[in-house]
């Protein structure tokens, strides 16, 4: 008697999920779907953030206010920042990314709460949503990314209301994220893979989302006093009744400081992985990168009050904001040498993923450097609200995670898509992306050190050539994209099939089909103890001395 | 009887699945209320932020008085023991026993928001007369809305756990064990609260 198999054991989310692009559009459950729903949603935002940078940049083409109305210049600049900081980079290094590889990387199926995951993604469309269309309701807010008041409560009230609820909104997305991933980090991992074998994005993302966890309801509940405010009237920033703005900017860079870590944390771990590749060496000094990354978690929650020097912060405020700020350039800098050190000696394929990587190591340690003098209070004191802060944090921001998240969108597209993309159309995106970054922001510091105040539509006539040139940068950015979208679209269409494992990776996402099965792997999960295991077979034991170094990840 | 098998085994392997790891989810739980508890935090902060650096307007009201607070503080400690019982009987399978106990503690809890709302109609200031008075109602609301959300969870698992074969036993007492651990942070919140607005 001959007893069938049973046929593909699907499960049943499976079955209950529609397949082919529809499941984009669904409530999917699959760690993977999510993750890529959260990639395509933020570059979406992200492409109407840069049309607002657009704007920005054209109306700074000349002193005077001619392009829009100041008050519209406010809005632009608002929305701007929201979007790029809460609907781009903070859901794609975490969400897109975390959810896609973390998985993975721990030897599960899918995430530890994989409805909750759906949810928190889809919370964000209807957040952004809202937050555009506030635009052409009643106007946006006005008051910035960061809010302030009396400003948020004196400009008018619909816009800066309908601000505060998508932030809401976008903050509980990422608290719910920042649950997910500690769990799945702590508690699913396969059984017999320790903690130290982790690949460093994991490590990256468990310290991120502990920031998340611990800062994010601090802003929540500073959000909805600050609302109170506005509705209700009620005094508790407002100066005329008697409350307090100071109190509003401590407790809103209790949790901005930790975002920006929050933004930059993801993407040194995605650069961990994405150097090895490519240059065929372990991760340089695991151990010290691991150890960094709670340095950073630990320090980034102590250090917010460097926004503050000229806001009447107190001598021995200052003095130890300005010390524990410093202390951040330690593991910072451990960290910055170590991917020296991963290239050093590699055989470095020069790809786009590589070039953006090198491209952030570059950018980052400018941004870092600018982030230390900022940290100096006589320095800060001079260059405070200036383009010199704006050139600081899109160093660090741009230079930094929005690099990344192309050099990883270069290294993981085969796998997203079992296609691979145009590797000289790529080259070409980065060089575009990286002139026309250094020339938009590398000016802007010569226009803060020389006094040109940021978020206003007018400045002095001195300043015009160097605006322009900065103008100039932007379209070189914009154009950037074009590229970039040509090379996504036809590649998935027409492009060469990638196979399982293009770049012979050793982390597991490279140890299944491209694109992966649901569940990630038609059998069990591989054991993978030793991800960055590069370069020690025979042929390539030249980089042995430089192995050492790495511990027992050397077999 | 081949066709059975494909959902035998996919059930199976479902099972297999959630084995693999143990309960996580009370590590889930514990890390939401770490991010609750960062909200009462920062409340915390702004409220003694605000009291050593803004002093009462002169023609401002604020006083409170301190016996209806401390009953509040006394139904709520209690409250948390009889949590503490009806857990105890449910492992033992006293179900019975276990759903009197959830009722009980329920009561002590909506009896606190009704002190609570008490209070809150016999002061001498609104919510929008001064700084104080706004941070007062502030605090103590978002504290009363944790309560209410835990006496509806209570009630919840007390509805669940009126069959002995229903969805809370003692072999699957999660639903209760999370919602004790909700109640026992939303006491503990309440007694620093009560010290820091009521006390200092
Ligand atoms: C790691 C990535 C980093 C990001 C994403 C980042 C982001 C930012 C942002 C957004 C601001 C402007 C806030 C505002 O006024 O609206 C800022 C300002 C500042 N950053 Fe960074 N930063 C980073 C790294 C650093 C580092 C490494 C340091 C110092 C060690 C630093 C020190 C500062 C200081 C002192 C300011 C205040 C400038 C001022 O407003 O006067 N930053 N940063
Ligand atoms: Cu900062």
């Amino acid at each position: 008697m001959t007893i069938t198999v049973p046929q593909t054991n699907k499960q049943p989310s499976e079955k209950l999920q529609p397949t082919g692009w529809l499941r984009y559009l669904s409530f999917s459950l699959d760690h993977k779907v999510i993750g890529i729903q959260y990639l395509i949603c933020g570059f979406i935002f992200y492409l109407i953030g840069g049309a607002l940078a657009s704007a920005i940049r054209i109306e700074l083409t000349s002193p005077v206010s001619d392009f829009m109305a100041r008050d519209v210049y406010n809005q632009v600049l608002t929305l701007h920042g929201t979007i790029m900081i809460f609907l781009w980079i903070v859901p794609v290094v975490n969400g897109a990314f975390g959810n896609y590889l973390i998985p993975f990387y721990v030897g599960a199926r899918d995430m530890a709460f994989p409805r909750l995951n759906a949810v928190a993604f889809w919370l964000i469309p209807p957040a952004g949503l809202m937050l555009i269309t506030s635009y052409f309701i009643n106007g946006a807010a006005q008051s910035g990314w960061t809010a302030y008041p009396p400003l948020s409560i004196t400009t008018p009230a619909a816009g800066q209301i309908i601000w505060i609820i998508s932030v809401l909104l976008l903050g509980g997305s990422s608290i719910f994220g920042g649950i997910n991933f500690i769990v799945t980090i702590l508690k699913l991992r396969r059984p017999g893979l320790q903690l130290m074998q982790l690949p460093m994005y994991c490590w990256a993302m468990l310290g991120t989302s502990i920031l998340v966890v611990l800062s994010t309801p601090v802003l929540a509940g500073t959000l909805i006093l600050l609302s109170f405010d506005i509705v209700a009237h009620t005094g508790f920033f407002n100066p005329a009744l008697g409350g307090n703005v100071i109190v509003y900017q401590h407790l809103f860079w209790f949790y901005s400081h930790p975002a920006v870590y929050i933004m930059v944390l993801p993407a040194f771990g995605l650069v961990s992985e994405i150097l090895p590749v490519h240059c065929r060496k372990p991760l340089f000094g695991y151990t010290t990168m691991v150890y960094s990354i709670m340095a950073i978690v630990v320090l980034g929650l102590v250090v917010w009050a460097h926004h503050m020097f000229t806001s009447g912060t107190p001598p021995w405020m200052r003095l130890f904001f300005t010390i524990a700020t410093s202390f951040i350039a330690v593991p910072t800098g451990i960290k910055f040498f170590n991917w020296v050190a991963t290239l050093w000696g590699g055989r470095i394929s020069l790809n786009s993923a590589v070039l953006f990587s090198c491209g952030f190591i570059i950018n980052f340690v400018l941004g870092g450097i600018t982030g230390i003098a900022l940290a100096q209070v006589p320095f800060d004191i001079h260059v405070h609200d200036t383009y010199f802060v704006v050139a600081h944090f899109h160093y660090v921001v741009y230079g930094g995670s929005v690099f990344v998240i192309f050099s990883s969108i270069y290294h993981w597209y085969p796998k997203f898509t079992g296609k691979m993309l145009n590797e000289n159309l790529g080259r070409f995106h980065f060089l575009i992306t990286f002139i026309g970054f250094n020339l938009c922001f590398g000016p802007q510091h010569w226009l803060g050190m020389n006094g040109m105040p940021r978020r206003v539509a007018e400045y002095d006539p001195q300043f015009t050539f160097v605006n322009q040139l900065s103008s100039v940068g932007a379209l070189l950015m914009a154009l950037s994209t074009l590229p970039f979208l040509w090379n996504i679209f036809q590649s998935a269409l027409k492009g060469p099939i990638a196979g399982d494992n293009p770049w012979q990776g050793l982390t597991p996402e490279w140890l299944t089909s491209s694109p992966p099965p649901v569940e990630n792997w038609k059998g069990e999960a591989p054991l993978v103890s030793k991800p960055y295991g590069y370069g020690v077979n025979k042929e390539e034991s030249t980089m042995e001395s430089v192995d050492d170094a790495q511990g027992d990840n050397n077999s | 009887m081949t066709t059975l098998a494909p959902t035998e085994q996919s059930s199976e392997k479902q099972i297999t699945h959630k084995s693999e790891h143990g309960d996580y989810r009370l590590l889930g739980l514990i890390t939401f209320l770490v991010a609750d508890g960062m909200t009462f935090a920062g409340f915390f902060a702004a409220y003694l932020t605000f009291k050593a650096a803004n002093p009462l307007l002169p023609d401002a009201i604020y006083e409170l008085e301190l016996p209806l607070p401390t009953l509040n503080t006394f139904l709520l400690l209690v409250s948390s023991a009889t949590f503490h019982r009806a857990g105890q009987a449910l492992k033992l399978d006293k179900t019975k026993l276990c759903r009197r106990w959830l009722l009980l503690t329920a009561s002590l809890g909506i009896a606190f928001l009704v002190s609570q709302m008490v209070e809150y109609f016999t002061l001498p200031f609104g919510l929008t007369d001064n700084l104080y008075a706004s941070t007062f109602y502030a605090l103590t609301g978002f504290h009363g809305l944790h309560v209410t959300l835990g006496a509806i969870m209570i009630l919840i698992v007390w509805w669940q756990a009126r069959s002995p074969d229903g969805r809370v036993t003692s072999k699957n007492n999660f639903p209760l064990e999370a919602a004790e651990l909700y109640w026992h942070f939303v006491d503990g919140i309440w007694v620093i609260l009560f010290i820091i607005l009521y006390l200092l």
